[in-house]
């Protein structure tokens, strides 16, 4: 008599995110979405302010190449008390430079739930979830949602009104696939480090 | 022969002093508060999130729209069926009270009633309102008023 065979377990879809807060709030992005992690100071030198505009979260930009990245105000952005913010993300494939308080730690999610539809505001731009982590239910964000083509618009008319940038092939400084290579690794905290490795495996898309 | 109309059943909640009724088909279980996880959203009738049966539920504080005012202290959350246009999901309303099973007959809303009044019911001597889960909670316009609960609850980005 043969034994029926050994159900086959399906290999779980995990994805490495980056859990940071912004004025306490926690959040995550997929590391995969994230070129570079600087310490605002290492920013400073290259951000250029820009002329007061409507988009109140943008008040810095930073010249890359033939492109302007955008520097965000995650606070603002959120609608979050003002917060002292000691990181950037430079978010891959978009114009925009995220400013964060600190990095939490790295992780693995396994399973990515998408936003309830009672939730049916802006804040369907900025999520491309939820997850729970360690029994925390934590928003992952849209790299993308930080700046809609009308505000980078609305940012480039104000930067340089004769420039038009598309937005496109942005992702000209990459490293590697390692967000955190080539940054200011010194910068980060302990918890970084310690516990955790950012592979170059791509995220699930 | 007229037909009598058929017992419908009902649970009954009771937000603060007040006893609201919503189909008992909406309802999936009554269960005890559990965390509530907040993050920042713009939508303003939805308190944060809890975690139930390994999905993250959306809770609703409808006492502000039918009482005028928040809840300040609740017992229980009733878990029920939200019907959107592409799918059912799990919504969690805090109530103040211990909710009960009854039947009774529904008179249908009238075109003076409010949106979210799917109808009227007596018990006890009260007349109660029923409930319309679809127009009494935030979700994408327009939504259906009833739908067949057939759909599979909830819907993952990936898994």
């Amino acid at each position: 008599m043969r034994l029926p065979a050994p159900a086959k377990t399906l290999p779980v879809r995990s994805e490495q995110i980056i859990l940071f807060r912004i004025s306490g709030a926690l959040f995550a992005v997929s590391s995969a979405s994230v070129q570079e992690v600087r310490s605002v100071d290492t920013l400073a030198g290259s951000a250029r302010e820009i002329p007061p505009s409507e988009i109140r979260k943008v008040r810095h930009m930073v010249q890359r190449g033939e492109h302007n990245l955008y520097v965000v105000n995650g606070a603002l952005h959120f609608n979050l008390p003002t917060s002292h913010a000691a990181l950037v993300f430079v978010l891959r494939r978009t114009r925009t430079a995220l400013l964060v308080d600190g990095i939490e730690k790295m992780t693995t999610m396994t399973r990515l739930q998408a936003l309830p539809q009672a939730f049916c505001n802006e804040e369907r731009g900025w999520y491309r979830g939820l997850t729970a982590i360690d029994q925390i239910v934590v928003p992952v964000v849209k790299p993308e949602g930080f700046l809609t083509p009308d505000e980078l618009f609305a940012l480039d008319s104000v930067v340089d009104p004769a420039l038009t940038p598309t937005g496109d092939d942005v992702d000209h400084t990459s490293v590697s696939g390692n967000p955190v290579a080539g940054a200011a690794i010194s910068e980060l905290p302990s918890a970084f480090s310690n516990d955790n490795t950012l592979d170059s495996a791509g995220p699930i898309q | 022969m007229t037909s009598m109309p058929e017992s419908e059943s009902f649970v009954l909640l009771r937000l603060s002093e007040r006893r609201f009724a919503v189909a008992a088909s909406d309802i999936a279980e009554l269960v005890a508060p559990s965390r509530v996880f907040r993050f920042p959203h713009q939508t303003k009738e939805v308190e944060g999130v809890v975690v139930r049966r390994g999905r993250i539920v959306p809770v609703i504080d409808v006492a502000a729209r039918l009482l005028g005012r928040r809840l300040t202290a609740r017992r229980f959350y009733l878990i029920a069926q939200r019907r959107y246009t592409t799918g059912t999901e799990w919504i969690a309303l805090p109530v103040t009270g211990d909710c009960e099973l009854i039947f009774a007959d529904m008179i249908p809303a009238s075109e003076a009633d409010l949106p979210h009044v799917a109808g009227w019911l007596s018990h006890d001597g009260d007349v109660i309102e029923v409930l319309n889960l679809n127009a009494l909670t935030p979700g994408p316009n327009p939504a259906p008023l009833r739908a067949p609960a057939t759909e599979a609850p909830q819907q993952e980005a990936f898994s």
